[in-house]
């Protein structure tokens, strides 16, 4: 159909992007240089991460959290993942040799990789070098992301199917179920996002948004995006596949030594990548926030600023999780995945379709954004009267149980609560034995007297 | 053409040579204490239930219920990416084209949700 073919130059949407010029040309050395510093900065990131969610988590508890190694603990992770290296490495006997080696690998790998494609930072200039700070820009690099997500789940199933054990078995089955349900809400909630940069290339994506963060555009695929990170990592109170009270430590139970910390690097790289995409998606990547952007004509949008930025904005998303973690509880699974696939799809594409009407309708039909709001205003009002006439289902009648007169046992349901004794004089000092007499008077009488009106007279016994 | 894959190579091998060294190294480097009790299944100290072939045991049907339906809508995904790349050059066609897709859909949605579908119990 001649319809659907899209030929001639994409369609330009805001500033054009230089990324992928700029990066068609790096050298080879440049390459290595930016693969290892993108590999060292996951890696380091990692470790300040758990040193952070660790500190935070004990200030939301009243704790201190772990201060000894190094300057405020922040060596702890460090000393703690040397510690794995060293821990003895087992293999059950039920375990299925060669998979069971090889699934901390599988999921490693792409947790290293989605992060590729994540744009850190404009054009910069590495030893002489004119660049952009981004490893690889595809133009499909979103879809890379979405593509890692997925195969990190393959380390995760066969960990827990290769262990030879039915916790990390159920675990498994758990998680698989529950990233591949939430990917679903998050790749529609990309959909949006795609629609108005016009582009699949997270670069192009980061461009469109130089005038507005498409957190502002488009909320409803922001909020369900930042739902479905926490369910896509496995994060609570999404944790369901490691709920230690129900299933020990979940895939990998039967793991230790450096294989269980890559699976731990690679729960932690993930949960770094999803902020990043988060940022990339949403929050204008490294675009610098508003009040900043228009300090001296855009120049902390240049250079290596938007670094700053970038980080901070992945800094913002990496506490929320904390947060997260440290507020809510555990949902149940049924209700897990009640959320997932009975609200977040649904919403997710009712919003696709009013975003894509509304987008061309204007584009074709010259229809204002006022009409459009008018128009929008209506149908929410129609449909509001139409929910509130339809009348409430009853509610299911649950079988009573009889207060009285059953042998059911009950507790009695006019229980008087004792009142609780006082604090001091609990024990008339006439019934003491005549040896610990002598011992509680004194406090007995300063306690008495505690309860007089006067201050003179108390401060009085208290020195006596 | 393929030149803007090279760096995910690169990272590729990268990431596969660390996950492979800390894999293959920490037998090496760890102490090696033999207990036939440690070597078994863990579940929480309990004699382990006797599994019949490694990883293998029955799983909840549910399971694969979900994983067809994951293919049901990811291949949603696959065709609404395409569509929103080019919805501005497809216009009012695109649109109709779409809504059409996504009803059809969502017939297939309302009727495993009516039939239990999305239920777990």
């Amino acid at each position: 159909m001649r319809t659907l073919v899209h030929a001639g130059p994409p369609l330009a949407q805001g500033p054009r992007n230089p990324v992928p010029e700029l990066l068609a040309d790096d050298p080879l050395w440049l390459i290595i240089v930016k693969v290892v510093a993108i590999f060292a900065l996951l890696v380091l990131l990692t470790l300040f991460m758990i040193w952070f969610e660790r500190r935070v988590v004990a200030r939301m508890q009243h704790r201190i959290g772990p201060n000894r190694v190094g300057p405020a603990g922040l060596l702890q992770s460090l000393a703690d993942g040397l510690k794995l290296a060293f821990k003895e490495d087992i293999r059950p006997v039920l375990a299925d040799r060669w998979v069971y080696f090889l699934a901390p690998v599988i999921s490693t790998i792409p947790a290293f990789l989605a992060f590729s494609v994540i744009p850190l930072g404009p054009e910069v200039s590495i030893f002489g070098e004119r660049t952009a700070l981004q490893l690889a820009d595809l133009p499909v690099g979103v879809l890379v992301v979405l593509a890692c997500s997925s195969m990190g789940v393959y380390g995760v199933v066969l960990a827990g199917w290769s262990s030879g054990s039915p916790y990390p078995l159920l675990g498994s089955l758990r998680s698989a179920a529950q990233v591949i349900s939430y990917e679903i809400a998050m790749g529609l909630s990309f959909v949006a996002v795609i629609l108005y940069s016009g582009t699949l290339s997270t670069s192009g994506i980061v461009a469109a948004q130089a005038d507005r963060w498409f957190a502002w555009l488009l909320p409803v695929s922001f909020v369900i995006y930042v739902i479905a990170m926490v369910g896509e990592t496995n994060r609570a109170p999404f944790d369901l596949p490691e709920a230690e009270s129900e299933l020990v430590g979940g895939f990998h139970t039967e793991y230790s030594s450096l294989k269980f910390a890559l699976f731990f690097l690679s729960e932690y790289i993930n949960m770094v990548t999803v902020s990043a995409l988060a940022t990339t998606l949403f929050l204008g990547g490294w675009h610098a926030p508003w009040p900043l952007s228009a300090v001296g004509d855009g120049v902390l949008n240049t250079g290596w600023w938007p670094l700053l930025w970038f980080l901070g904005k992945t800094l913002l998303f990496l506490f929320v999780f904390v947060w997260l973690r440290g507020t809510l509880p555990r949902l149940r699974y049924d209700q897990f995945m009640r959320l997932g696939w009975k609200v977040l799809v649904p919403v997710s594409l009712l919003w696709i379709l009013a975003v894509t009407t509304i987008r061309v309708l204007r584009n074709t039909q010259g229809i204002t954004s006022q009409q459009i709001l008018v128009i929008g205003g209506i149908v929410l009002a129609v449909l509001l009267l139409v929910v509130f006439l339809i009348p409430d289902r009853p509610a299911p009648r649950e079988d009573e149980v009889p207060l009285a007169g059953s042998d059911y046992p009950l507790p009695p349901l006019d229980l008087q609560v004792p009142k609780a004794p006082p604090r001091r004089r609990s024990v008339p000092v006439a019934r003491l034995p005549v040896a610990e007499r002598a011992a509680v008077t004194a406090p007995a009488n300063a306690g008495a007297t505690r309860d007089d009106a006067n201050p003179a007279k108390e401060d009085g016994d208290g020195t006596a | 053409m393929l030149q803007p894959y090279v760096p995910l190579v690169l990272m590729f091998a990268l990431a596969a040579a660390f996950a492979v060294f800390s894999v293959a190294v920490a037998p090496f480097v760890g102490p090696r204490r033999d207990n036939r009790a440690k070597l078994d299944a863990y579940e929480c100290g309990i004699e382990p239930s006797p599994q019949p072939v490694v990883g293998s045991g029955r799983m909840p049907v549910a399971y694969y219920l979900t994983a067809m339906l994951f293919i049901l809508f990811d291949i949603e995904m696959v065709f609404l990416y395409p569509f929103a790349v080019s919805a501005d050059a497809l216009g009012l066609f695109g649109l109709v084209e779409i809504a059409l897709f996504i009803i059809t859909v969502g017939f297939a949605y309302a009727y495993v949700w009516r039939r239990g579908g999305l239920d777990w119990n």
